[in-house]
This record gives structure tokens, C-alpha cells and sequence, in this order.
């Protein structure tokens, strides 16, 4: 992988499934583990299905910006939507008693548990995420070789 | 691969072997569609057998609590049986192993049933 790659997605479901295959894909180039490489696709995902439905909401004339970054230490992968921005702090804890049996609200929460950082940033013409994975052993064969 | 369900009866049982993917979009719908079409038709008693579920996203899960809380809902019960890894480590970290009834042994999962 370069250094940075960046795609333009349409706000379609097949890009959610785009987004986790290329996240799967460039995570296994870049020598992480299987384990790794799944939590890595399922954040991807996730980020992804918010940008899609609650960022621009399926809209044929917004796009979704995915990029991968690898930095020294970090994959960083960036997914930008065009919608109206987020409320963080109107999102519910998922493990709460009361949220439990709630059928939705897991997605932030999964991407958390599955990145080293995850930063948010909304805004009123767009949200953007950024999921970071530590590549762990810089001396370690695949991670350092795939460089 | 995309989700495939198929449902057989043991013992007044209904038990859906489900594979594949649970994901936003054709796996949840149809995860939805095949519990709801089960309890219409009064099937109450329901085992969702995730042996070879390889893949669950949040939508997924957030379809399998549905599945759970509509059963209970309709005076049924819903167990979940034969977790992959991959399954069991998302419930844990979502707090819902406790709460879904989970089996590893189809035939103790019938005879579970009261």
C-alpha cells in the first residue's frame, strides 16, 4: 500500500461492503493479524453504515470519503460524510441496563472497542471519523516489510 | 457470502439454521422477515442456530435482540445456539451474553424449553 490511498463512495449500501473489503484487504497487506484485520474491516464498517444512513442518509449527491493512511506507527483510516453532523452527546451508552435490548446505538461503540483511537469530528456540512490502529511491533516482519 | 436460513422442527421446536453473513441490508431483512413469518404462524418456541454465522455486524446484532424481544413479546422464548468465536466475543463485549439464553448442545437446547 501507498502511503495514502482515498476513495469517493456513493451513500449506498454496496459501499459499506466495499469499504469493509478494502479495509480487510489493505489491514492483511500491512501484515496485521486475522483477529486484527477483522476488528479493523468491522470498524471500517461500521464508520462506514453511519456515513451512509444517519450521515447523508442515502443521498445520490453526497459522498463518502474513505482514506488510509500509514503513518510510522499508525494505520490511520479517515471516513468523511456530507451530512448534517452528529450529536455525540445525544448518543446513548449501549451498555446501559436501560439500552440493552435497543436494536440499534452499537455502532460507535464497536469501533471504540475495536480501534486503539477513535476521534469524531461532526460538523453542520459533515461528520468525520478517524479509526486508528497501532501497528504494533515495528520490527516485526510483516508490518515493517509491507511498509 | 450473503445469509441463507433454513428452519426444521424437533420436538415442537422450531430451529433456524442460519449461515453466513447477519449484516445491514439482505441478512438482517431476512432474519426479521423469517422470525416474524414464524410467530404469525404460532411457532413460539425458537432456536437460532449461529454455527455457521461466520459474520454479525451491529445491525445484525441489533437484529438478533429484536428477534429475542419480539418472541418474548408474543409469550414465545428464543434461544441462540452453537456461537462462533467471532459471535460469542460481540455479545460478550455488548453486554448481551447474559442476556440472550445461550446453548451449545442443539438437544439441551429443545429439552431447555418449558
Amino acid at each position: 500500500m501507498e502511503q495514502t490511498v482515498s476513495y469517493t463512495l456513493d451513500s449506498t449500501l454496496e459501499t459499506v461492503d466495499h469499504a469493509e473489503e478494502k479495509a480487510a484487504r489493505i489491514a492483511t497487506e500491512l501484515g496485521f493479524e486475522e483477529d486484527e484485520v477483522m476488528q479493523i474491516s468491522m470498524a471500517v464498517r461500521e464508520g462506514a453504515v453511519n456515513a451512509v444512513l444517519h450521515g447523508n442518509a442515502y443521498a445520490p449527491d453526497k459522498k463518502v470519503i474513505l482514506a488510509f493512511e500509514r503513518t510510522s506507527e499508525d494505520l490511520v483510516i479517515t471516513i468523511r460524510d456530507q451530512g448534517k453532523g452528529i450529536d455525540l452527546k445525544g448518543i446513548p451508552n449501549p451498555l446501559a441496563t436501560e439500552n440493552l435490548l435497543k436494536t440499534s446505538g452499537r455502532g460507535i461503540f464497536l469501533m471504540r472497542s475495536f480501534m486503539d483511537a477513535v476521534e469524531i469530528r461532526p460538523s453542520q456540512t459533515g461528520t468525520e471519523v478517524k479509526l486508528i490502529k497501532h501497528v504494533r511491533g515495528a520490527s516485526a516482519g510483516g508490518k515493517e516489510g509491507s511498509q | 457470502m450473503s445469509m441463507k436460513l433454513s428452519t426444521r422442527q424437533v420436538d415442537g421446536v422450531t430451529i433456524v439454521d442460519c449461515s453466513g453473513r447477519i449484516t445491514l441490508g439482505e441478512g438482517s431483512v431476512l432474519m426479521r422477515d423469517t422470525v416474524r413469518d414464524l410467530l404469525a404462524k404460532g411457532h413460539k418456541k425458537i432456536i437460532l442456530n449461529l454455527g455457521d454465522v461466520n459474520y454479525i455486524d451491529s445491525s445484525g446484532i441489533g437484529e438478533l435482540v429484536s428477534a429475542f424481544t419480539t418472541t418474548k413479546n408474543q409469550g414465545g422464548e428464543l434461544k441462540l445456539l452453537n456461537l462462533t468465536k467471532k459471535v460469542h466475543d460481540l455479545l460478550q463485549i455488548t453486554k448481551l451474553y447474559t442476556v440472550f439464553d445461550v446453548k451449545d448442545d442443539e438437544a439441551a437446547a429443545v429439552k431447555a424449553f418449558k
